[in-house]
């Protein structure tokens, strides 16, 4: 190894929800590739080892070369003209990218949202709901003798989830790890991580509020037909047996996937999973934790939430903030052809969102900040190349369990990061619109 | 830059510099109140207005995690109470949890500029900075959780008391801290690692430790003094709401043996009666105690009616309170620092707990013989918005106002208490006192609550009104750091406001200590823990105090 190469401890990976925070990077001599990530996962390995600094231009403009200025000056541009502008994305984004994206929505009187409406939206809804008793992972990795997850595949999605947090470590209280916990697994086919479980419950598809609901009346003692089991796949005898030893735990956890939130029932799922470890709590110690997906989004429902009151969905077309999901979230307000611009930053609508609302993403002017092409850029007005959060930016990121981290980046990237951009395209707005900026001197 | 500005003919209420209504003129100059300022500087005639310091609230609950869930919590109480944009003031949203911006506009809206959250867990301390910068105009702090601290209680139980003081510096150093914040202590380990349970008795050992309650807040109120922070420990005693916990509340004051110590919301731990019946009012026990123990400070946590937030580290309470409620709630524990329980709450008068609660915070004002010990708070949002500060004000100046405010209440509950024979009304010399004054000098905040020389310049000036709840309702100008944030009535520019910090000093080798607990105890890094100077890029270090 050349003797020149740098190495960054403690640095954080932010490719999932995890947010692991004890990568050791070398970055090779001439600083501008990761060679090694110590600690990390067979993903977080990818996330550093195949990012490099790409010779893409910093913006474009319908395709061709610009300068940051003039792509700042377009997007400006772009914004002021349109009557129902919306952003979106924010995931995969530092905090202080979605201050700024926020204030930009705030002065164009437009619309905002995150990838959380379509992810753990639901969860959000359900939470406004009924509550929610959670933890951070700390406490789950110290204390939790009953771990349970409900449609999610953390082997494959979150591969630390077991290790850093859940099932593996020991602690004081859990002096032999996973010997001294019952794993419980929830899902409608075997998986990676369901191998791992000391119970698993495979349920039949679109069966996940009948079977919540029942364990909740078992929770409560009410007694319960026999045809539970043929309409969930579990029998009676089971899931008495189940509930049983979650109310007997010391510390129970109740962690939950989007295969919970994105099937059939959707809030009402996530409702019914957050008040059953509610439930649980008149008999013993029980949380329950949403296992997030991009590095990030957590961030982004925090930002979203201190600055408007509401965690995604946000609209200001009235000069204040307004919450509607299904109104104002952004696969609907493309879905029904509002939006007349729309600004990506760090996601790929173009890619996942319905027919509907792709084909309603080409008729519009549309803004992209992305470290890579993405198919949304290829249809983008003006797309910006910036510089990747983590190993190029620093700031701060939430993990899934709302514990903040300052991120430790690797190496330095020519372009812009998508604070800068956006900071940039703001004041420009803020000029075009003539509002003035803050901190004018005193006069009387 | 220089931005004079004179305000000439207003009536000046300055208690630190014993100024009781003089007509009197204030300069000010780059931000600080100064002797003069040249002839031409900018002038606002003051005639028919009240000048005082900026409000200064010692205790509030305004930024972080806890207060963040709450916020998204209740859609319901914001789509109704909106804050729309004004030029570059950002919009926002109400309700008794409103958005960061809302949050610092409405305080300056009341004339207040400074305000300390009041319970954040170290690991939490990022976040309420994050919020804090996007809380405009008020200058701010925040106090850490570290009555249920695993770390520091393990020190404790093995008597090392050189490394818990080490320890305690280290951690106000690591987060950013104002101040140091007790909790319910020794509550979390019952509560996380026990079924929910909780410790009542200050003398009951907790479970897992070698430890009662009475020692950690020994162990913290001495610390707090040996380090010579700018404010003691601030305490949230055990046993909060239960009937019979004036008792408990008494013994944490008597545990201080004479050294600074502040209890918070004090109305909450002011009650009779039996645990699980209906409560009285201990308000004048509480008083006499206070009244005649010159080393205690308190701020009330007066209750007010409506619509209100319980939002605490005080996780059992929270439950407890779900249980008597049935509404959503939200529990969220922090590993190794902190618990936390949020619930939707509304006080009603006719209801008679509550009633008993808002007459005993009264009481408790208006029985203190000091009011530089006895401050304005209600807990923001527990107690009630602090959008309530204004009629809170007028129930304290005006006896008639209370009298009929009182006979809407629960009477059962108005007649158990003394409230009806208390005939003081509050000076406005006393407002600026427990408003202003008094919590900038229990902070040991030496530039705010007053107008001297040096001071900041933080001004309020009001109308001059019968009605003092209109009078507070609107500040006619609000003047911080030396700038218009209000002029006449209008907003002008924003302001961002500075975070208030301590950095006392700390042997470097109780990091060696520390470091091995986070790895058995926590899940970040050790090195990854501790705030960087450039989260607090505008701060403010107040200096510890020497000690004699």
């Amino acid at each position: 190894m050349s003797g020149s190469s740098k190495v960054i401890e403690n640095a954080i990976c932010t490719f999932c929800g995890c947010v692991c925070d004890d990568i050791e990077l070398t970055v090779d001599s001439g600083g501008k590739h990761i060679t090694q990530a110590k600690n990390a996962c067979v993903l977080g390995k990818s996330w550093f080892l195949e990012h490099k600094v790409e010779d893409f231009p910093v913006a474009l403009i319908d395709g061709k070369e610009a300068s940051l200025e003039e792509a700042v000056d377009a997007a400006a541009e772009v914004f002021v003209n349109a009557k129902f502008p919306t952003i979106y994305g924010l995931s995969d984004t530092t905090c202080e990218a979605q201050k700024q994206a926020v204030a930009i929505a705030d002065y164009l009187n437009g619309n905002i949202d995150t990838t959380t409406s379509v992810c753990h939206g639901p969860t959000g809804m359900a939470f406004q709901g009924v509550g929610e008793s959670t933890a951070s992972l700390g406490e789950i990795k110290n204390r939790a003798d009953f771990v349970m997850y409900w449609g999610g595949n953390p082997a494959e999605a979150h591969p630390r989830h077991f290790e850093r947090y859940a099932v593996n470590p020991k602690s004081p209280w859990m002096p032999n790890g996973k010997e001294d916990r019952t794993i419980a697994m929830v899902d409608i086919r075997p998986t990676q991580s369901s191998m791992i479980a000391d119970i698993f419950l495979q349920i039949k598809p679109g069966s996940d509020f009948e079977l919540l609901w029942a364990m909740r009346a078992l929770v409560k003692g009410r007694a319960l037909d026999r045809s539970v089991e043929e309409r969930t796949g579990i029998s009676l005898d089971r899931l008495e047996a189940l509930v049983q030893q979650m109310k007997d735990c010391q510390f129970g956890v109740l962690f939950f996937g989007m295969g919970l939130t994105m099937t059939r029932g959707r809030h009402f799922n996530a409702g019914a999973l957050l008040q059953l470890a509610t439930d649980l709590n008149d008999f013993t110690h029980f949380v329950s934790l949403p296992t997030r997906g991009h590095g990030n989004v957590t961030g982004a429902d925090n930002v979203v939430s201190w600055q408007t009151g509401y965690p995604f969905g946000v609209n200001f077309n009235r000069g204040y903030p307004r919450f509607n999901p299904g109104e104002f979230t952004t696969s609907d307000v493309l879905g029904r052809g509002e939006a007349d611009a729309l600004c990506v930053i760090a996601s790929d609508p173009g890619s996942n969102f319905s027919a509907k609302a792709i084909e309603h993403i080409k008729s519009i002017p549309v803004i992209t900040l992305d470290p890579k092409p993405t198919v949304t850029s290829q249809h983008a007005k003006v797309a910006f190349t910036t510089a990747t959060y983590g190993i190029n930016v620093p700031g701060t990121v939430y993990r899934m369990d709302n514990v903040p981290l300052s991120l430790r980046p690797a190496f330095d990237s020519p372009f812009p990061s998508d604070e800068v951009v956006l900071r940039a395209i703001k004041e420009r707005i803020c000029e075009l619109r003539g509002i003035t900026p803050n901190h004018k001197p005193a006069a009387a | 830059m220089s931005s004079a500005i004179r305000i000439k003919n207003g009536k000046v209420y300055d208690p630190l510099n014993g100024i009781d209504g003089e007509i009197k003129e204030i300069c000010v100059q780059d931000g600080k109140i100064v002797d003069s300022v040249p002839d031409d500087s900018p002038c606002i005639d003051a005639h028919g207005m009240v000048v005082l310091p900026g409000g200064v609230d010692i205790h509030c609950h305004i930024a972080g995690h806890k207060v963040n869930l709450a916020r998204k919590f209740q859609p319901e109480n914001k789509r109704h109470d909106v804050s729309p944009r004004v030029n570059e003031l950002r919009s926002g949203t109400g309700g008794s949890v409103p958005s960061t911006f809302t949050t610092g506009y409405r305080y300056a809206t009341l004339g207040y500029t400074t305000a300390m959250e009041a319970a954040v867990p170290p690991l939490g301390a990022r976040h309420t900075i994050e919020e804090l910068h996007d809380t405009p105009v008020i200058d701010k702090g925040f106090y850490i959780l570290l009555a249920n601290n695993v770390c520091l209680n393990q020190l404790l139980e093995k008597g090392r008391m050189a490394e818990f003081k080490e320890a305690v510096a280290w951690w106000l150093n690591a987060a950013k801290g104002y101040g140091v914040k007790l909790v319910n202590p020794g509550g979390d380990e019952p509560w996380k690692g026990n079924r929910n349970s909780n410790v009542h008795n200050l003398d009951e050992q907790i479970r897992g430790f070698d430890l009662t309650p009475r020692k950690i807040i020994k162990a913290l109120i001495d610390t707090t003094n040996d380090l010579g922070l700018p404010h003691p420990a601030h305490i949230h005693c055990n046993n909060l709401g239960h009937s019979g916990n004036y008792t408990t509340t008494i013994e944490t004051m008597k545990t201080a043996e004479g050294r600074r110590v502040h209890i918070t919301h004090i109305q909450f731990h002011s009650y009779g009666g039996e645990v699980g019946k209906n409560p009285t009012s201990k308000a004048k026990e509480i008083s006499d105690f206070i009244n005649n123990n010159p080393n205690v400070s308190a701020d009330v946590g007066q209750v007010m009616f409506g619509d209100a937030t319980i939002m605490t580290g005080d996780a059992p309470l929270t439950w407890q309170l779900r249980n008597m409620t049935n509404k959503k709630w939200i529990n969220a524990d922090t590993e190794c620092e902190s618990g936390c329980g949020i619930l939707p709450f509304s006080y009603q008068e006719h209801i008679y707990t509550h009633a008993l609660q808002w007459a005993i915070g009264l009481e408790l004002f208006l029985m203190a013989k000091d009011p530089w010990r006895m401050v304005l708070s209600t807990d923001h949002p527990n107690g009630g918005s602090f959008m309530n500060y204004p009629k809170l004000i007028r129930l304290l100046m005006d006896k008639q106002f209370r009298k009929e405010q009182a006979a809407l209440a629960n009477q059962k509950a108005i007649n158990s208490t003394s409230l009806l024979d208390l005939e003081r009304e509050m000076s406005m010399y006393e407002i600026a006192i427990i408003s202003r004054a008094a919590p900038a000098k229990l902070l040991g905040l030496d530039n705010k609550g007053h107008l001297g020389v040096g001071g900041d310049a933080d001004i309020t000036l009001y109308d001059d009104q019968e009605d003092k709840e209109a009078m507070f309702n609107a500040a006619r100008y609000v003047i911080k750091g030396g700038r218009f944030f209000i002029k006449d009535y209008e907003f002008c520019s924003d302001y961002q406001g500075r975070i208030l910090h301590v950095e006392p000093e700390y042997d470097h080798a109780i990091t060696q200590k520390i470091k091995p607990f986070f790895e058995d105890y926590y899940t970040i890094q050790f090195e990854n823990y501790s705030i960087d100077d450039s989260y607090v890029h505008d701060g403010e270090v107040v200096p510890t105090k020497s000690l004699s």
